[in-house]
């Protein structure tokens, strides 16, 4: 396993708009506004080289056209698996030649140029991607966005550019739930992939924990403690409205959506002890799914609805096992150390992450279900909590720097590492959402 | 059939290249000639949360010189049984709620910080069951008691040494009013 341990890119990141709420009261305060910034500490083995000239303007402002073609460089750059060539100077659209011999010479691989124009009120950010040796267009795209949206229309020019070079799909679109601690309360925070444009769902005194995005990408489930014990919620982020999901007598905990978002695993201690059940999305039809006589938590839905996965010490010790959706006999999974817990599966059905242990560590582990093999994938010793990326590439975990907790994001093949880190914060708790729709 | 296939290939055929000429200048197009929106995300609205205020309870449960007024249970690590040390503390609070059915106590079970936040708090709900199980064989009812975890999450002492550990492995007893 290759590690690259300089940083070779520490990136400020702007500051967001404030969010508002119907009649103008600002209900975010600075703490909560803190964005969390990307350090790529390792990269690929080979990154492909790529200019991106600044977007020509036909009508707007050249700021826009620059700050848009920087938003798909720096994208494509934290993604480790790209180099990106100097372009300054060069204007250039989606429709004027390819300067091919300067872009050889420069040592891009693939160039991109492309324009922006305002039409009522809406950009419309139109790009080609040329192959350079080949001195031909590979692929185009139009995307319309209103102005306060422009990054998007950058992070949709990033995806197109990475999925024609690498020919898997691009999570620049996609965005982070993670809950921050600072001064004493907790943010369930809302960020897109590159740290940027995060917003607050919840502020609690108390408590948040285990935030899982609906499939569809427009609710959170989590567990709150505000109550003195915990209570699971469903929290809509196109209302900005929640509901109970559940609040059984006991503990309520560990809530996971199933691929089709209709029904939820959680985990319940209302019969005694930590059992796992599901609910229907709207709270009703409860039935037990597990019934062992010891833990059983953190289940998780494997993406073709087979299985759920999930941790039991029921051998003695904390372990992953699988049980099929309806129930029935589990099949234990891991079998290496005494505590392997916090399962997640990519969402291509191949790996499984999770949490080990190894002389008093906690480390991130990758399982290849086929041949059944683990890798180690860090060297730190508080991981925590693994997430995958909708493109089942990267997992993004929490971790602990200098006494705080930050976020980490690991390639499968342990190579690409970026941190991601909120300065005055604790940061914990990931979920990576869906692919937007 | 074949001929209106013919015709509708003919058809498509020469719309689409008015589509792209109309587009895209000269060089060829885009894959994409119209834009294709992006996802335009509603600004998401905090909700803050509202905790729960106390109100007083009965000298009995908080005068120092009672021993109701001591709550907690420690366990060793990876201990989730009531030490004979406690057993005493857990019956005077047995005698409580049987005196007083009309009061309900939560048991908070908790851990140290170390592992999965959520295998920790099955882990504190194991602590916290001990303790409801002890009530009850010792005669309170079961609709009198509530037993959950707090896991690692809330943690009494904010360290990162045994010390803390220990005083974290723990289960507190609190009563109406207090939650």
């Amino acid at each position: 396993m290759l590690r690259f341990a300089a940083v070779f890119s520490a990136l400020r990141l702007l500051r967001a708009a404030p969010l508002w709420l119907g009649a103008g009261i600002l209900l975010l305060t600075p703490a909560a506004q803190a964005q969390l910034s990307i350090e790529v500490t390792g990269s690929g083995a080979r990154q492909i080289p790529v200019a991106i000239a600044d977007f020509s303007v036909l009508s707007g402002s050249a700021e826009q056209g620059a700050a848009l073609a920087d938003v798909a460089r720096r994208d494509l750059e934290q993604s480790g698996l790209f180099r990106v060539v100097n372009a300054e100077g060069v204007r250039s659209d989606e429709s004027s030649p390819v300067e091919y011999a300067l872009w050889k010479e420069r040592g891009a691989d693939a160039f991109a140029g492309g324009s922006l124009s305002l039409a009522s009120g809406r950009i419309e950010a139109r790009f080609r991607l040329y192959d350079v040796t080949r001195q031909a267009p590979l692929t185009g795209a139009a995307f319309l966005t209103d102005v306060a949206h422009l990054r998007a229309a950058g992070h949709r020019v990033a995806d197109t550019i990475y999925e024609t070079l690498t020919g898997e799909r691009g999570v620049f679109s996609t965005r982070i739930a993670y809950v921050l601690k600072t001064a004493g309360r907790y943010h369930l925070q809302i960020a897109d992939a590159d740290g940027h444009n995060a917003q607050t769902a919840l502020i609690s005194s108390e408590p948040v924990i285990s935030p899982a995005w609906s499939p569809d990408g427009t609710r959170i489930a989590y567990v709150s403690f505000e109550n003195k014990k915990p209570i699971i919620f469903s929290h809509s982020l196109l209302t900005g409205t929640r509901q109970v999901l559940a609040n059984f007598k006991g503990s309520n905990s560990a809530p996971a959506w199933s691929p089709d978002g209709t029904r939820i695993a959680l985990v319940l201690s209302r019969d005694g002890h930590s059992q796992i059940y599901l609910i229907n999305a709207n709270g009703g039809g409860l039935t037990r799914l597990s019934n062992s006589a010891g833990i059983d938590t953190e289940p998780q839905f494997s993406a073709d609805d087979a299985f759920i996965y999930f941790t039991s010490d029921r051998g003695g010790s904390p372990q992953i096992y699988r049980v099929a959706a309806q129930g029935g006999m589990a099949e234990r999974i891991t079998f290496t150390g005494n505590y392997n817990v916090s399962p997640s599966l990519s969402p291509d059905g191949k790996n499984l992450a999770f949490i080990t242990r190894q002389d008093g560590a906690f480390r991130l582990a990758v399982m290849d279900l086929a041949s059944r093999q683990t890798q180690i994938l860090s060297d730190s010793s508080k991981d925590e909590s693994p997430s995958f990326a909708p493109n089942s590439r990267m997992i993004v975990l929490a971790t602990e720097m200098g006494g705080r907790g930050t976020l980490s994001v690991v390639s499968i093949d342990g190579r690409v590492r970026q941190r991601l880190s909120v300065p005055a914060g604790d940061v914990r708790e990931p979920a990576w959402s869906p692919f937007p729709r | 059939m074949k001929k209106f296939s013919r015709f509708l290939f003919f058809f498509l055929s020469a719309a689409f290249s008015l589509f792209l000429l109309s587009g895209c200048g000269t060089t060829g197009a885009p894959a994409e000639t119209s834009g294709a929106p992006v996802e335009d995300r509603a600004q998401i609205a905090p909700i803050e949360t509202s905790g729960i205020n106390s109100s007083t309870l009965p000298s009995a449960l908080t005068d120092p010189s009672s021993p109701l007024s001591r709550r907690s249970i420690y366990f060793a690590l990876d201990r989730y049984d009531i030490a004979e040390e406690y057993r005493e503390l857990v019956t005077a609070h047995a005698r409580f709620l049987i005196a007083n059915p009309q009061f309900k106590t939560l048991i908070q079970g908790n851990t140290d910080e170390r592992g999965s936040r959520e295998y920790n708090l099955s882990l504190g709900q194991k602590r916290a069951e001990a303790v409801k199980q002890m009530l009850m064989l010792l005669g309170a009812q079961e609709s009198q008691i509530e037993a959950v975890s707090l896991g690692e999450e809330k943690p009494r002492a904010e360290g990162h040494d045994e010390a803390a550990w220990a005083e974290n492995r723990r289960a507190d007893l609190l009563y109406s009013g207090e939650f």
